[in-house]
């Protein structure tokens, strides 16, 4: 199935679909856009020196996607013409596998790279999943931030870190 | 009235299961339902600081009012990426 422009899923991940969604829009004129960056996260090997073996990632589903709909808001918000696509794997992972895929185009580069850049703060910020690492030697789950899209602070690090 | 607790990632495994339908009664919010999970589940209780909630896919706040069915989630410090 391919993938829609904001969704959480159990298949490999594919940068050039999130390209094409973000690129070929029935409701735009081609060649609006002048530049789209991409971000893929994958799965390290290694972390907090112990070598990772996979990681099992899970996701409140049905709030993931609120979370990615609000963080697109957010990147209209801040630079409209902008589009986003965000879609972020779930299921058991190993190193070198994409988690997270990121396409953000913009007539112009430069909002491209913040928009994409912001996209991937506030995920990790605020998108509601979760990776058990499993190590040589045992399993932990990793805890990042605690969500909440209405922290102004957290909101204005992501853009600081995509502005910057 | 009973609202369904669903767990992620620590919480599901203290729980060992995914989701619990509980009784909770009239006038509950998210907090009052944390706070009969806690006392079932005592190891969960030191989590509570870094938590954050969502009542039917819509995060909400502890103070929230539930009503009959609602779908209660506490939400771990989140690690997607």
């Amino acid at each position: 199935m391919p993938p829609t422009l904001l969704s959480i899923t159990r298949d490999e991940l594919d940068l050039a679909a999130l390209v094409r969604l973000v690129t070929e829009h029935s409701d735009e004129p081609p060649g609006r856009h002048g530049a789209v960056v991409t971000f893929l996260g994958t799965v390290r090997g290694e972390n907090l020196g112990r070598r990772v073996l996979e990681l099992e990632y899970q996701a409140y589903e049905p709030l993931a996607v609120r979370a990615f709909e609000i963080i697109a808001a957010e990147v209209a918000d801040t630079w409209p013409a902008a589009r986003l696509a965000l879609q972020h794997r779930i299921g058991t992972l190993r190193p070198g596998e994409g988690s997270v895929a990121i396409a953000a185009a913009s007539p112009h580069r430069a909002e491209a790279f913040k928009a994409c850049r912001y996209a991937i703060e506030r995920v990790k910020q605020i998108a509601p999943i979760w990776k058990r690492e499993i190590f040589e030697g045992g399993d932990a789950w990793i805890e990042g931030a605690t969500a909440d899209p209405s922290d102004s602070v957290a909101r204005r690090a992501a853009r600081e870190r995509a502005c910057r | 009235m009973q609202v369904t607790i669903r767990l992620f990632a620590r919480l599901r495994d203290i729980a060992g299961a995914a989701d619990l339908v509980r009784d909770v009664p009239e006038g509950a919010t998210v907090e009052t339902a944390w706070q009969a999970l806690a006392t079932e589940f005592p190891a969960m209780a030191p989590h509570r600081a870094a938590l954050s909630a969502a009542v039917n896919a819509e995060y909400a706040r502890f103070t929230r009012g539930l009503v009959e069915r609602d779908e209660v989630v506490f939400l771990p410090p989140v690690s997607g990426g």
